[in-house]
């Protein structure tokens, strides 16, 4: 479904990506996995077209990435939920969601999507006219992940939806994750928590200065002395 | 989501009705009251609070919509009222009329503004700020210095005699009758210029509630969210800047047919400042706020000017201070207090209201 191949991100002179290939099936889970600077959220971003790739291609069912502008991509059925969440602070959970439907006009469609939302996140129907800003950081990656199901994908991106959350909202957004990608859904999961990672999909790489190093089923990953050693800290 | 009774919804029809019908009957005669309790100068005022009512709806779509730090609003401004100079006085002996003009004006603005937007969609907040300051300042410059070599604007001296208004024949300089009742120039001005008011506020509104307005406010919120949403931001961004502007050109060329005379010291950096502090004073991106710090920010350096002398004159016996100098200081504390006092505007929408006062809140605890 989604084909990188050679892929180059840099800023300026400094090459933060550094070539590389993978690819997701469809209806597979998949974890990039990695420090802090490895390149993972700039690959992410060059997927979602947010920076231009120097160099490599990324196909997504049989067409270029490239050439489709940012905004496009979500007719196209990809979807990213933005590192940091990026929620709308001064809208209300409702209002975001809606804004998730912006490229549909189905009224009766976004309304069941909403009460599909509400019923993977019982907590956002509790605070629907809240104003997003006002959420707790693990309310707000629950309602960026909401907003991002809303566009009816087919490829959800997620950058680090661990990101600074207690452990027990973690698991939480990991269990609607998995659910979610059960239904059928491909996800594409870049993550430093690479033991959350691991444990939930179904193959994974393995990311560092810009280069993927390993890559392998997720379960024989978790098994693989280099990788507990540097990630699982064993 | 939302439900609604429809009881209410009647009863909140037939409210905003009659708030409607009595609202129409207060700014009907309100210039006839202001005119003769106060004379003529203060006409002029009132004329001039609609004008800047226009311009400040406008710098609040790129302002407060979109969240678009705009510094040299007032260039737009300037494009529509030396549009209006130009086309309908000696100075190139063309007089075309008024509904010619003021449309085409809107539609020069709004080019200018896309031409402002273009090279600045990347940029954000202060640096924005000190582009759009430039852009401001270089149509200012131009228009100071196209007299040679060949004679466009005129220079500093500025186009005077300029057409006044004509509305099917008749001018609007002169004062009409109708059904036998004279209406006085400036009361004539007044009803064209609340008439445009009342169509820029009500294209405002529209947009507000529609499917572009959503996106300005998510491109405002946060522009990545905004793109991962499927918004085409650079369109969006350059639809804020073009709609704000096409209304600054609206509102110039009104203001050059009713001045009769428009100079390149009018469209200074002074005039950009005071239109965002009406934006931001009012309540920015709250329509009815921003209508409100329109007119206090017409009415109150004017109130000052008046005032001032008079009271020096009773508190002291003479005048103390300059009561030129003392309006601008008495502004500018004004300004300081409401800010202080009001953060969010002295009119801010409910959701600027409760962000503002959670904040302070938390700052409390």
């Amino acid at each position: 479904m989604l084909e990188v191949t050679g892929l180059r991100v840099a800023y300026g002179g400094i090459q933060a990506v550094r070539g590389i290939s993978f690819h997701v099936n469809q209806g597979e889970m998949v974890a990039l996995i990695g420090a802090n600077g490895a390149g993972k959220t700039s690959t992410l971003k060059a997927l979602s077209r947010l920076l231009d790739a120097a160099g490599g291609s990324v196909r997504y069912c049989g067409k270029e990435v490239a050439k489709l502008a940012p905004h496009q991509l979500i007719a196209e059925g990809i979807a990213l939920v933005p590192e940091g969440r990026g929620v709308f602070p001064r809208m209300s959970i409702v209002e975001n969601l809606l804004m998730g439907a912006y490229c549909r006009n189905d009224t009766q469609g976004i309304a069941s999507d909403i009460e599909h939302v509400f019923s993977l996140f019982p907590r956002l129907e509790e605070r629907a006219q809240q104003l997003a800003g006002t959420l707790s950081g693990g309310e707000q990656q629950m309602l960026a992940i909401g907003r991002a199901l809303m566009s009816r994908p087919k490829l959800l991106l997620l950058d680090e939806p661990s990101m600074g959350l207690a452990p027990l909202m973690v698991q939480k957004i990991f269990e609607v994750v998995c659910s979610v990608a059960r239904e059928g859904m491909t996800v594409l999961l870049v993550e430093q928590n690479a033991k959350l990672a691991l444990e939930v999909s179904q193959r994974g790489y393995v990311m560092e200065s810009g280069e993927i190093t390993l890559t392998d089923d997720a379960d024989k990953l978790l098994a693989n002395p280099k990788v507990r050693e540097a990630y699982l800290g064993e | 989501m939302m439900t609604f009774s429809f009881d209410s919804l009647r009863q909140d029809k037939r409210a905003a009705i009659a708030a409607t019908v009595g609202i129409g009957l207060v700014l009907a005669v309100f210039p006839f009251i202001v005119g003769s309790a106060l004379g003529n100068s203060w006409l002029r005022i009132l004329d001039f609070a609609l004008l800047y009512i226009m311009l400040a709806l406008g710098l609040n779509i790129v302002v407060g919509f979109a969240g678009l730090l705009d510094m040299g609003y007032i260039a737009f401004y300037a494009v529509g009222a030396y549009l209006y100079a130009l086309l309908a006085s000696p100075h190139f002996g063309l007089h075309l009329p008024v509904w010619i003009i003021i449309p085409c004006g809107a539609v020069l603005a709004g080019i200018a503004g896309a031409l402002l937007g273009a090279p600045t969609l990347r940029l954000r907040g202060d640096y924005l700020a000190i582009v759009t300051l430039g852009f401001g300042e270089i149509v200012r410059i131009f228009m100071n210095n196209l007299n040679a070599p060949v004679n466009i604007t005129n220079g500093p001296q500025g186009i005077s005699s300029i057409d006044p208004i004509h509305l099917g024949g008749v001018t609007l300089a002169k004062p009409l009758s109708v059904l036998g009742i004279t209406v006085p120039s400036l009361h004539a001005y007044y009803y064209l210029f609340l008439a445009l008011a009342l169509l820029i506020i009500f294209v405002s509104i529209r947009l507000q509630d529609s499917r572009i307005g959503r996106a300005w406010v998510a491109i405002r919120e946060d522009e990545i969210a905004a793109k991962a949403c499927g918004i085409n931001t650079r369109n969006i961004k350059l639809l804020a800047f073009t709609m704000g502007a096409s209304f600054g050109g609206v509102a110039g060329g009104l203001f050059a047919g009713f001045q009769g005379f428009v100079s390149p010291e009018s469209f200074n950096l002074m005039e950009s400042i005071m239109i965002l502090c009406m934006v931001v004073l009012g309540g920015m991106g709250h329509i009815p706020g921003v209508i409100l710090g329109g007119v206090m920010l017409t009415v109150l350096p004017e109130f000052f000017r008046h005032s001032a002398g008079p009271i020096q004159q009773a508190l002291f016996g003479k005048i103390l201070l300059d009561p030129e100098a003392l309006r601008m200081l008495l502004f500018g504390l004004a300004l300081v207090l409401v800010m202080l006092y009001r953060p969010a505007g002295l009119w801010p929408s409910t959701i600027r209201r409760r962000e503002f006062s959670s904040g302070t809140d938390k700052e409390g605890a």
